[in-house]
């Protein structure tokens, strides 16, 4: 603290001061601004998606510009509605939205909602394995590096780190599959599942979607165990990613209340070195981990886009590269307009848990 | 180092060469920091030098596929004549993997250098002015740095080329959308620092004077406002070549004809992986994650010596209290800065900071 000492004392300017006069208001109406904050996040973003991808032009144009005569093409355009002027289109986009339809899509002429669902859930069980893999991996060596701190373990583990972040995720995905897949043989290649557990899930009156829990609906401990080894690498490429954000991020928090005065008097009181870090440094440490939980939830997505395409994973990442790849821009822009959503509400449940954890975020 | 040590009170300023970025830190650290340091300088120093000579370097060229024996052949194993072996579609790999670096090396200088641009103008105005207009930059900026990086990269790739397109409209096309990922970033930085210097009684002193509001914001404030961006240059750049990859990987590539990239070479390597094909998609993902590793290992070390809390300390006695205060660059906290974000240099992540007003520009005031 020798720095403080030698500068003249400087009275508190600007954020300081303003924080502790905006002390009062409960936990109530902080989390009603919180949550009236996710109306403009949405509209922003799906606003921004809707005028990027109309300066290329109207979707028909682009789906089936090469395939069709210009007749035909004028004709699909009158009946979408797609030569009205674009101010309305938008509101009527923006009404759409609102109501939970996102349009339909050109080249496969489902309903935008359907396919959301449809895929969704797959990349929801993803990035739920991920995240799995990212807790178990990240957090307890995020406090064995900050235990070590500059020692061999600590270098180790920071080196692991960035090359967890170095990594692209479509790389780690390609060599997890070269070694494991292909050499050793030991986990298949691509896919949800093999053919013929598919097909005995497909079956299943009230199936999910999430094959985790139809493959436990089977009852066949070989699907069952099928569908686990088809995540297994997904999920270690995807979770991996992340795992080191959680390891760096838990290093530096614990660092920070390790060295604070109750973990020294806690030391001095006699708690063991274990309990020490797990309890003591490690809760205090847990809410700029939870908030930093939130904005990886948009890394995971993006990374997910990418885990799903190397793993042919039938997702929502893997549709939206077929969308692309068709030149299907109705289903690009639901697509993306519903992972802002998800963005946006899972920012919101992450706001909400801090809050609860700590009362000082509420302000 | 023992200058400061003599005169802490004044601070005298040391030869000019020490007091630049990067030898700067060098000086300051220390173990197993400095060596993280220099290993990334190291790293980042050969991936310069490559993409400068990839012409001498390199055996062949980037789109060659043949030369006076006849066609190189597709999925050829690493040999006497291709050291890397060749590609799916006939390249040369260890060719393709050193133009690569060129092609990395100017997206990663046009992104970071336009969303420096962009978001130090946009961060700086709406600081500076506040009202309505920094109300509705502000959502913005939150709205868009909330949103999949890489899905925004997708969106703006479609806008600006459709797709594909040849080197000049394939780099342009990358960096934009790398830009628009990165603009909130320096925004909230920029912004947050213009917001409290803003308030510092010298340029309260700057308007009563008569400055012009031009004047006061690249004079006064910008100047002190633009201490933490060669850390958030470092991670950005790390960040804009794993975009470019992820673009390139999923269809967003530059031509093969117009240059080399590594996204795409991967992207094409995906079924030779199923195959046992393993050359065409080692080479290019190894070339990302060393230039990856190596510039991320410069910017984390930048990081932890611009946060006392993080920087090791030299034995007892030899350090001086008033090199920390002139160097602690990130006022505030830095728990997260780094990859997978700045999230740690905005003030509201509540943090335990020993120093919060641990400030250079406020100390000499």
């Amino acid at each position: 603290m020798t720095t403080v000492a030698m500068k003249p004392p400087v009275p508190a300017t600007g954020r300081g001061s303003k924080k502790k006069t905006r002390e009062g208001g409960g936990i109530v109406r902080y989390l009603l601004v919180r949550f009236f904050l996710i109306f403009p996040t949405i509209f922003i973003l799906v606003s921004m998606v809707f005028w990027l991808m109309r300066t290329t032009g109207d979707p028909i144009t682009a789906a089936l510009g090469g395939k069709l005569g210009p007749d035909q093409l004028a004709k699909l355009i009158s009946e979408a509605g797609y030569d009205r002027p674009i101010l309305i289109q938008y509101f009527e986009y923006l009404g759409q939205i609102f109501t939970g339809n996102f349009g339909t899509t050109i080249s496969t002429n489902r309903p935008v909602s359907e396919v959301l669902l449809t895929y969704g859930s797959a990349t929801a069980e993803l990035v739920f394995y991920s995240l799995l893999v990212a807790f178990i991996v990240g957090i307890p060596l995020g406090m064995v590096a900050a235990y070590w701190r500059d020692k061999a373990p600590d270098a180790f583990l920071r080196v692991f780190a960035i090359l967890c972040y170095a990594t692209p995720v479509f790389f780690a995905g390609l060599l997890l599959k070269l070694v494991f897949a292909v050499w050793l043989k030991v986990l298949p290649v691509a896919g949800r599942a093999t053919v013929g557990s598919e097909l005995q899930m497909q079956v299943l009156p009230d199936k999910t979607g999430i094959y985790f829990i139809d493959a436990l609906k089977t009852g066949s401990p070989a699907v069952f165990g099928d569908v686990l080894m088809h995540a297994v690498l997904p999920a270690l490429a995807l979770g991996l990613l992340t795992a080191g954000v959680f390891l760096r991020l838990v290093r530096t928090n614990v660092i920070g209340t390790l060295g604070t005065e109750y973990v020294t008097a806690a030391r001095s009181r006699g708690v063991n070195e274990f309990r020490l870090v797990r309890k003591h440094a490690y809760r205090p440490a847990l809410i700029p981990i939870i908030t930093v939980i939130g904005l990886q939830v948009a890394l995971l997505l993006g990374g997910a886009v990418l885990t799903e395409t190397t793993f042919e994973w039938k997702g929502l990442g893997f549709i939206l590269i077929e969308f692309i790849k068709a030149r299907d821009f109705v289903a690009v822009q639901g697509i993306v307009a519903l992972l802002a959503v998800i963005v946006a509400l899972s920012n919101f449940i992450v706001d909400i848990i801090a809050a609860l954890i700590d009362p000082r975020v509420r302000y | 180092m023992t200058i400061l040590t003599t005169e802490p009170t004044t601070a005298p300023k040391a030869p000019l060469w020490t007091r630049l970025p990067v030898v700067h830190q060098l000086r300051q650290s220390v173990g197993l920091q400095r060596g993280m340091l220099v290993v990334g300088l190291a790293i980042t120093g050969i991936f310069i030098l490559t993409a400068i000579l990839a012409p001498l370097l390199s055996p062949y060229g980037f789109s060659q596929l043949r030369d006076d024996s006849g066609a190189f052949g597709a999925q050829q194993p690493p040999s006497g004549d291709h050291l890397l072996g060749t590609t799916v579609g006939g390249y040369d790999v260890l060719s393709r993997v050193i133009w690569g670096s060129q092609t990395a090396i100017t997206v990663m200088i046009v992104a970071v250098v336009l969303s420096i641009f962009a978001g130090v103008a946009l961060g700086l105005v709406s600081g500076y002015f506040g009202g309505w207009l920094d109300r509705i930059l502000v959502v913005v900026s939150d709205a868009v740095y909330a949103f999949p990086a890489l899905l925004l990269a997708i969106v703006m790739g479609i806008v600006i080329s459709g797709g594909r397109s040849d080197l000049f409209g394939g780099i342009l096309a990358a960096s934009i959308s790398i830009t628009v990922v990165f603009i909130p970033q320096y925004f909230r930085v920029i912004r947050a620092e213009t917001v409290r210097i803003k308030a510092e009684a010298y340029v309260e002193s700057a308007r009563v004077i008569g400055a012009s509001n031009g004047r006061i914001m690249f004079r006064h404030v910008l100047r002190n406002a633009t201490r933490t961006l060669p850390l958030i240059f470092t991670l950005n750049a790390s960040e804009a070549l794993l975009t470019l990859a992820g673009l390139g990987f999923i269809g967003f590539g530059i031509e093969p004809s117009s240059a080399a990239e590594w996204g795409y070479d991967l992207n094409k390597s995906l079924s030779d992986v199923t195959s046992g094909i393993w050359w065409t998609s080692l080479f290019p993902g190894l070339a990302i994650v060393l230039v990856v590793l190596g510039i991320t290992l410069v910017g984390e070390s930048l990081n932890d010596l611009a946060d006392p809390r993080l920087r090791s300390r030299r034995a007892p006695g030899k350090s001086a209290a008033g090199v920390y205060a002139e160097t602690s660059v990130v006022p505030g906290g830095t728990l997260a800065a780094g990859p997978g974000g700045i999230d740690g240099l905005e003030a509201d992540v509540p943090t335990y900071d020993p120093h919060p007003n641990d400030d250079p520009f406020e100390a000499k005031s």
